[in-house]
């Protein structure tokens, strides 16, 4: 593959892995993603084993509600989407479509770490500290995982924005914005788990 | 000199190796730095067998020895074997391939130096309180905040962060072997070294990423009274043991993966023959990779997690052995009716089979649930993981010392004085070992400290204890090989000393930083050894000679590593009389970490071209260098 590439009739079809390093980074992301599997598995398996260790502290069943995780199941699934929208526009050359849909993925982004605080500190007043049992420790462990995911993405999509923010769509900054992406999706994959074993089974017991 | 014209030659050297994304630099770096870990192990070792020289011996106090002993396993694989092993990765895999450098020269330079910074922050254990005294795999609740010193808060932070190195060179490998083989360079095509050595870095992606879990977790317990291992709260203590071994089974691979390759490389060209069944060695490393995930529980069979299990467990282990036997034999139908030639880098290689089979042997004794009972924490298993561990992946890292020193150095070692290394080492290294098998079938413990006068030990620690010190003096005269070679080396450097057969041996010594002019056209496997035969000898271009684009070096990668070594720093004084606060400390190494990540993502860094006439240059006063020898 060649190291440069002709941009005078327009951006390649796919912007993202038109250049080597582009291509590389492609590649090399989806093996830092399947690392990030496992690691997710050793907390999801952590939690497994430990999640009936209440120690007479608060249970899964008494904390959890199904309203405020659904809803921020459901921020998070759309900001998937949107930056889905984003990566579409990014392939068009549309530059300015592109801003807005991740700065909305941004912004959802934002609204579900809020909703993820508000829980945590709701929790800790109802009596499940870190510390209290070897579920909350694992639940904390878990999800908080998740939750600095989640802090490291909006900060890494906000400098992109704010660095390209005049830039328009280039071979350099292409593979940045669709390697954000993927880790978002990422994200959601690992809360679509969390809310299957963590919330599903704290609820219905299982 | 037209070679100055390159960018680095500019720089200090200090500077130039701070700021390096070359791979060769890197490898070298990584080849000091872990010569100087696998010194200090070593030298442990010696105090270890010092004090089991003869029975109730005074020469360190148990505390001391258990610090010793952990820190010398601790060491020994993560700081040690594993750069040892990446410094020969580094250097050969893109040379092998055929390319200019790694995928990612910039996470190169990173991984490396949070390795360093890791492996110092474990080191510093030793300053601040006493090192980590739980064993090298640390098993909870001895290492939970109950039981264990600050030492344990170094381990976890510490290989925390040499842990995140590991993993971003082993992604850089594999992202390496599979985009930037030279043209006609098939998956098939390539040099079992680096075939090994793509399958090390995937165990490596799935093994050290739940050791980092495993490691946050004890980092929580023990800073953040987290609950996950104590059973009073309703922790379990069995998970750390399990995440461990999902790791530490791994690891072993990890580490003798490479080391099989080394053997794959040298073994051919002393013996004058094409690797013997090159297509099975290929599917028994990627078979003994897919196994190697699933026997994990074989180092816990006494934890009585039911017969099932074990059953299980001991049978998957046993299946190893199939994929080992088969490079064992290929190796030896490699030699069988070769031309052999036996110097230094042959005789270990060729001893490594034998040794290798040693230790192989006694791992299906181990595999044997019922049986391990009776072994389980002796000398036995002692015996067993240094046979591999020393037999397998060090004489293995010895030999290609040997092999691949004229290449990254310019002039081989000394051969004579590497055969007195080898036989003293080989020597030394059997009489510690092998008598440790039958100490352990006679029950002596492992991880003791003392033990009492006339049970039948003493004859054969003190023989154990006479080939420690053979091993260090096999080690000791290899620094001086290292140091006389380099006094009497010849005025040109060597290209190709030993009718080499893969890419490496194509370019020219010292290999410019840009590898080859023009990325070589590769015909078959064993590429460079096709054309000496059926074309001129050397390798045919695969492009015209043009610019060639290179990475430009940075600081970045040191800061980073830096940021991360004074964040786990700043968690340990937690557990110190600090007269700051530790979190402004953590803050502060975050600051400079996640500075740096974003400073390296605002600045765009093209690198940039050596241009097509200096090539040329470069290229004319290398082959004139090779005529006026």
């Amino acid at each position: 593959m060649s190291e440069t590439v002709d941009v005078s009739k327009g951006l390649p079809a796919h912007p993202e892995r038109a250049t080597l390093e582009g291509k590389n980074k492609f590649v090399g992301f989806w093996v830092f993603l399947s690392g990030e599997v496992t690691m997710f598995a050793t907390f999801f398996g952590t939690y497994l084993g430990l999640r009936n260790g209440t120690a007479g502290g608060p249970e899964a069943a008494d904390l959890f509600h199904m309203p405020l995780v659904f809803i921020m199941t459901m921020i998070l699934l759309t900001s998937s989407l949107t930056s889905v929208i984003a990566i579409t526009a990014m392939k068009k050359n549309q530059f300015k479509k592109m801003k807005l849909w991740m700065w909305i993925t941004f912004f959802l982004g934002v609204a579900f770490l809020g909703f993820e605080i508000y829980e945590f500190v709701e929790y800790v007043h109802y009596g499940l500290g870190f510390s209290t049992s070897a579920f909350a420790s694992s639940f904390y462990s878990l999800v908080g995982l998740h939750g600095a995911h989640v802090v490291f993405g909006l900060g890494w999509v906000l400098l992109l924005l704010i660095r390209y923010n005049r830039a328009g769509i280039t071979l350099t900054n292409a593979p940045k914005f669709y390697m954000f992406s993927l880790y978002w999706h990422f994200i959601d994959v690992v809360w679509v788990f969390i809310f299957t074993v963590v919330y599903l089974m704290g609820i219905g017991g299982g | 000199m037209v070679r100055e014209a390159a960018h680095t030659l500019k720089k200090s050297l200090l500077w130039d190796l701070l700021t390096t994304v070359d791979h060769k630099k890197i490898a070298i770096l990584y080849l000091i730095a872990g010569t100087l870990f696998f010194g200090k192990a070593g030298l442990m070792a010696i105090l270890i067998r010092i004090q089991l020289m003869i029975p109730e011996n005074t020469f360190v106090t148990g505390q001391t020895y258990n610090e010793l002993l952990s820190m010398h396993g601790t060491i020994m694989l993560f700081l040690a074997a594993t750069p040892l092993l990446f410094a020969f990765m580094n250097y050969l895999i893109p040379l092998q391939i055929g390319a200019r450098d790694v995928a990612f020269p910039f996470l190169n330079a990173l991984g490396f130096w949070f390795f360093f910074f890791g492996g110092i922050l474990l080191s510093l254990s030793w300053f601040f309180g006493g090192a980590p005294d739980a064993g090298w795999t640390a098993y909870v609740p001895l290492s939970s905040r109950d039981y264990a010193g600050i030492g344990l808060d170094f381990y976890v932070l510490g290989l925390q962060i040499s842990g995140f190195g590991t993993l971003i060179s082993g992604i850089n490998f594999i992202v390496t072997i599979i985009t930037m083989r030279a043209p006609g360079m098939t998956l098939l095509r390539m040099p079992l070294f680096c075939w090994n050595s793509f399958i090390t870095s995937i165990l490596i992606v799935f093994g050290f990423t739940p050791l980092a879990a495993g490691l946050a977790l004890l980092m929580l317990d023990r800073m953040f009274d987290g609950q996950f291992f104590l059973a009073a709260a309703g922790g379990n203590a069995v998970i750390w043991p399990h995440i461990f071994w999902i790791f530490g089974h791994p690891e072993v691979y990890i580490l003798v993966l490479p080391a099989f390759g080394m053997i794959s490389e040298i073994i051919p060209v002393f013996s004058k023959k094409r690797l013997f069944g090159y297509t099975a060695m290929v599917f028994a490393t990627i078979l003994i990779g897919f196994l190697g995930f699933m026997v994990w529980v074989h180092h816990m069979f006494t934890l009585n997690l039911g017969p099932i299990t074990n059953s299980i467990f001991a049978i998957l282990t046993m299946l190893i052995g199939v994929p080992t036997g088969i490079k064992i034999f290929n190796w030896l139908f490699t030699m069988w009716g070769g031309k052999l030639r036996f110097t230094t880098a042959m005789l270990c290689a060729s001893s490594f089979v034998p040794t290798f089979v040693l230790g192989g042997v006694t791992g299906i004794m181990l595999a044997m649930s019922p049986v391990t009972h009776l072994y389980h924490d002796t000398y036995f298993v002692v015996a067993h993981f240094h046979y591999i561990i020393l037999g397998g992946i060090v004489l293995g890292i010895l030999g290609a010392t040997y092999y691949w020193y004229p290449k990254m150095f310019g002039h081989c070692l000394n051969e004579t004085l590497g055969k007195w290394m080898f036989w003293i080492f080989y020597i030394g290294f059997h009489l510690t070992f092998f008598i440790q098998h039958i100490l352990g079938l006679i029950g002596m413990p492992r991880r003791v400290n003392v033990y009492l006068a006339d049970q039948g030990w003493d004859g054969m620690n003190l023989i154990s204890s006479i080939g420690a010190f053979m091993q260090g003096l096999a080690i000791i005269l290899l620094l001086i090989n290292v140091i006389y070679s380099a006094m009497k080396r010849p005025n040109h450097p060597v290209d190709d000393p030993w009718d080499g057969r893969a890419l490496e041996w194509a370019t020219h010594t010292p290999v410019p930083e840009y590898n080859f002019a023009q990325v070589p056209q590769v015909r078959s496997l064993d590429p460079l050894f096709y054309e000496k035969i059926h074309g001129d000898g050397t390798m045919k271009p695969s492009e015209p000679l043009a610019d060639i684009h290179m990475p430009n070096g940075s600081f970045l990668p040191f800061m980073i590593a830096l940021g991360s070594f004074i964040a786990g720093f700043g968690l340990i004084m937690k557990h110190m009389d600090a007269w700051i606060n530790p979190y402004i400390v953590v803050v502060l190494g975050l600051l400079v970490m996640f500075g740096s990540m974003a400073v390296r993502s605002w600045k765009e860094d093209h690198g940039y071209h050596i241009t097509k006439e200096n090539v040329e240059a470069m290229e004319r006063e290398a082959l004139a260098d090779e005529r006026n020898r």
